[in-house]
């Protein structure tokens, strides 16, 4: 007999009561709230010590954490369900950018909705994962070829879509997702390992023979930030600064020079990460970074339990993606990555990015309080 | 079943990849950390000391410009604090929308300010509007433009305008003297900028201050020897007399005749010192001391000086001046009419050309030459005011006789006006001349002897005769003082020679005569044709001059009316 986990089942672990009446994850809801309290702490500092706009992001929070709570509610089957519809309305959404989007910043990546303004490459990122589970978890695994080539174009096209507007960085993240539910599923090594190996000489071509020359400056720019002081590069200097002056313990809350003086560019959004290193030190970085490890691994225990393997496919998907986001945004941040411009997440300024992760973090916790019972 | 496969729960998916997966993630998570030590730990000096770098900055702290003040300390130029407005342009044009709401507060033309920042963009520092008034500046400061700030600076004021702007000059917008006395004493006058170390935002503002590394140094003051009222003075009796007669020009000099100080001197055309935005640089030039003219007869009591001094004549000497014409080479020296047999005082009261000349001829070569050299004339004054001309006498005493001739009544030989009053200066000064000055000095310099004083007394007895009414200048005279002086009414030289209609008016003399404080010398440029003789135009602006310095500088008169007298006497008796 197969039973819904809720309240009338028996845990296959004991928990709190109102947890499980709320399908919620004590470990994971603890790290998260955790990291976005720091967040605020650091954006009143990069704000300037302005309270306002932290009350701003403190309600934008307060919906992504509404948001997680309702999708905890739905089950895994619900979700799978889902699936292919969610991705194939975003992808109709994507294509409606390319053609009535809306510009901003030298970017176009908005619907009018004539209500709001909204941005489907965020849709997407939820999307892809599910549909790309769903897709795999229906058939024999691992997969065979017709089945990887038909992933791959499910994965290359809202990529390509999203990466023409071009937004870089939530491409590489809607990519990622993708590849992550594809090599979870069974992508082939030598597929992987052969890819690898024909990177380094597709680079070169690409260098030498279809490269425009101002692309090759951003390429050299990247590796040496120094050679555009005043340009491409002071982004990535200021930051530096900022980080290796905080030493060990910072400079105190409110004391960064390079942020507090304006020195430090995006300092509320992509750099925020500067901040925090400036005037927490390593002691703060060290803090954040195991938080997140946190939530990372607790999301790999979550997938590892999953009992399917839709749920077990998005699971590792989602809680890979946190990583990579992570990752992308601090190696940027402290020049190990170039610039592409993607949020700290649950730490940046900014309302979208962190309703569709907590979207995300739901489908986690949804996965791991829906679990069937096996009674033999 | 593929044997890598292992079927836990339902779930058939391949083991070890959520283990490479995690392993790959722990190896950069090690990266992320090892990056975040060698940043903050290894790289630590080298970034905290690029970042001091950035924040850190030694600026300037703007020192004043010293006060000018005339003789009492009356102020003439100070300096009062402005703010400019500057820009990063790059960082204003982020922001165009702000764009026309600043050229509004600015009062500047937003399509010329949006050109004017587009083509500075490369650069971080350029001027949006300099010296605003403080109480704008800090309203711009406060709508908190991007990349706009403020620098304190000082700009120049005149409160006495015109009336002295030709002595005073003026400075440029980065408070450098550029013209008269700001120049001269440009060294003097200008501070020293102190330094100090501030904490500034990217956009400039200083934060903070951290330390002072150098006091700004103000400007030295500066006290001239210029009376503010006798300025005034002269600069209206010139400027009514330039007027009435439609002279192209016109200067005034006053000197102490004990100490050598200038107390007033006006020319014009003036201008606003205040706001010199679209006049000439021609308007500038103090001409009082920069341009030369033939002082013609105003030379004639040098002659006289020079004629007594080599022991030959004496005030009663007869000259016989008949016909009025008189030969010298190929050249004739004409009187206005007629004299006859004339003494020496009665060639200075009729002005008599064909006089002065047989009296020069009569000299010794290189007599009169060495009293003009002796005087002052052909070499600058000494005061150091930018652009000074030192005129023009011959380099050696002339041999030619008509040279000398002519140079008795004062041709061949070119002057200032300030050059004229500092001669005139030795005569009043019982034959002792002192230095002329801009300064107030409160030791005057020693004199030297370059007139006997018995010559330099009876030469002005002679003078007093010119302002009488059988005089050429009966209109210099002041009520209650005895004036001393000299007309000199002068054909312009113009190309080929002198011109028939174009004249300089002249006046030049001194009060009281029985002991002089005061030489004033008039010079009206090309009066109109009706009236041009240094008589007519020069003189009544002498006497109007002297009569109120006279009065304002409390000199006791030395020519009491009998009515006075009667008047003090039966006040005596009551």
């Amino acid at each position: 007999m197969i039973l819904n986990g809720d309240d009338n089942g028996v845990a296959p672990r004991q928990m709190g009561s109102l947890q499980r009446r709320l399908h919620l994850d004590g470990v994971l809801l603890g790290a998260l709230v955790l990291i976005a309290g720091l967040g605020l702490v650091v954006l009143y500092s990069a704000f300037g010590a302005n309270m306002e706009a932290v009350q701003r992001q403190l309600t934008r929070l307060a919906v992504a954490f509404a948001a997680m709570l309702v999708v905890a509610q739905l089950s895994p089957q619900a979700l799978r369900r889902w699936a292919p519809w969610l991705y194939i309305v975003g992808l109709a959404m994507l294509v409606a950018v390319v053609f009535f989007g809306v510009s901003g910043g030298g970017a176009q990546r908005w619907l009018n909705l004539g209500v709001a303004r909204f941005q489907p490459s965020e849709l997407m990122k939820v999307a892809l994962p599910m549909m790309l589970a769903y897709f795999l978890a229906d058939g024999a695994l691992p997969p065979r070829w017709r089945r990887l080539g038909l992933s791959v174009v499910m994965i290359a096209v809202p990529a390509a879509l999203i990466g023409q507007q071009p937004d870089l960085g939530t491409a590489v993240i809607v990519a990622a997702s993708g590849f992550f539910v594809l090599f979870l599923a069974g992508l082939p090594w030598r597929l992987l390992i052969g890819t690898a190996i024909a990177a380094g000489p597709a680079a070169a071509v690409l260098w030498f023979y279809f490269m425009h020359d101002y692309q090759r400056q951003r390429v050299l720019t990247f590796l040496n930030p120094e050679r555009d002081p005043l340009g491409a590069g002071y982004h990535i200097i200021q930051s530096k600064i900022a980080i290796g002056s905080g030493g060990v313990y910072g400079k105190g809350f409110l004391n960064g020079t390079q942020a507090q003086l304006e020195f430090l560019p995006e300092r509320h959004t992509d750099f925020i990460f500067a901040v925090l290193s400036e005037e927490f030190g390593l002691v703060g970085v060290g803090v954040l970074l195991c938080l997140y490890a946190v939530v990372v691994a607790r999301g790999a225990f979550i997938a590892a339990r999953a009992q399917d393997t839709f749920s077990r496919l998005l699971a590792g998907s989602i809680a890979m993606t946190f990583f990579v986001y992570v990752f992308v945004n601090v190696g940027m941040v402290t020049g190990l990555l170039p610039v592409v411009g993607l949020p700290l997440p649950l730490v940046s300024y900014g309302g979208t990015f962190v309703v569709t992760m907590m979207i995300g973090f739901g489908m986690l916790m949804s996965i791991h309080t829906h679990r069937r019972l096996w009674t033999s | 079943m593929n044997a890598r496969y292992r079927e836990r729960e339902g779930v058939a998916l391949p083991r070890w990849r959520p283990a490479a997966v995690l392993a790959a993630f722990a190896v950069i998570a090690g990266v992320c950390a090892y990056r975040a030590v060698d940043l903050q730990v290894t790289h630590r000096p080298f970034l905290e000391g690029q970042g001091s770098a950035r924040h850190l900055r030694v600026v300037d702290i703007p020192a004043h410009r010293g006060r000018i003040s005339d003789r009492n300390g009356e102020p003439l130029a100070i300096s009062a604090p402005v703010d400019s407005v500057w820009a990063d342009p790059g960082e204003l044009l982020t922001a165009p929308e702000r764009i026309p709401e600043l050229a509004r507060m600015l009062e500047l033309d937003q399509r010329e300010l949006r050109r004017y920042l587009g083509e500075r963009s490369g650069r971080s520092f350029v001027y949006i509007k300099r010296h605003v008034n403080p109480d704008l500046a800090q309203m711009v400061a406060a709508r908190g433009f991007p990349g706009v700030a403020l620098r304190r600076e000082y700009r120049r004021f005149y409160p006495a305008g015109e009336v002295a702007a030709h002595v005073l000059g003026f400075t440029d917008i980065d408070d450098r003297g550029l013209e008269g006395i700001e120049l001269a004493f440009n060294d003097w006058l200008s501070g020293e900028p102190g330094a100090k170390r501030v904490v500034k935002d990217r956009l400039g503002r200083v934060i903070e201050d951290v330390e002072q590394i150098r006091q700004p140094r103000p400007g030295r003051n500066l006290t001239l020897s210029l009376d503010r009222r006798l300025q005034y003075l002269a600069y209206r009796e010139l400027k009514a007399a330039v007027k009435r007669h439609d002279a192209r020009a016109g200067s005034v000099v006053m000197l102490d005749v004990r100490t050598g100080e200038v107390l007033a001197m006006v020319n014009q055309p003036a201008y606003n010192p205040n706001d010199r935005a679209n006049l000439r640089a021609g308007r500038f030039r103090n001409r009082a001391v920069t341009d030369v003219f033939e002082p013609g007869s105003t030379i004639k009591p040098f002659t006289l000086a020079a004629a007594m001094d080599h022991g030959r004549f004496g005030p009663k000497t007869v000259i016989d001046t008949g016909p009025g014409v008189m030969r010298v080479g190929g050249n004739t020296i004409k009187d206005a009419s007629n004299y006859g047999r004339i003494d020496m005082a009665t060639v200075l009261r009729k002005s008599s050309n064909v006089g002065a000349a047989k009296i020069a001829l009569q000299l010794d070569r290189g007599a009169l030459w060495g009293q003009l050299a002796a005087v002052g004339f052909g070499s600058p004054s000494g005061t150091g005011f930018p652009g000074e001309s030192g005129g023009s006498l011959p380099g050696k005493p002339p041999s030619r006789s008509i040279e000398r001739a002519t140079l008795a009544f004062g041709y061949g030989i070119a002057a200032t006006p300030l050059q004229l009053a500092s001669a005139y200066a030795a005569i009043a000064n019982d034959g002792r001349r002192v230095p002329v000055t801009f300064l107030r000095e409160d030791e005057p310099a020693a004199g030297e002897q370059v007139i006997s004083a018995e010559a330099a007394r009876a030469v002005r007895r002679m003078m007093e005769a010119v302002v009488s009414e059988q005089g050429t200048a009966p209109a210099a005279r002041v009520n209650g003082y005895r004036v001393a002086g000299k007309t000199g009414t002068v054909r312009k030289a113009i190309a080929g020679g002198y011109s028939e209609d174009r004249h300089a008016a002249l006046f030049a003399g001194m009060a009281p005569a029985s002991d002089p404080r005061l030489v004033t010398v008039v010079v009206v440029d090309e009066p109109g044709k009706e009236a041009y003789y240094g008589g007519q135009v020069a003189a009544p602006v002498f006497g109007n001059i002297m009569d109120g310095a006279l009065r304002l500088l409390n000199v006791p008169p030395d020519d009491v009316v009998p009515e006075d007298a009667m008047l003090a006497h039966s006040g005596g008796g009551r």
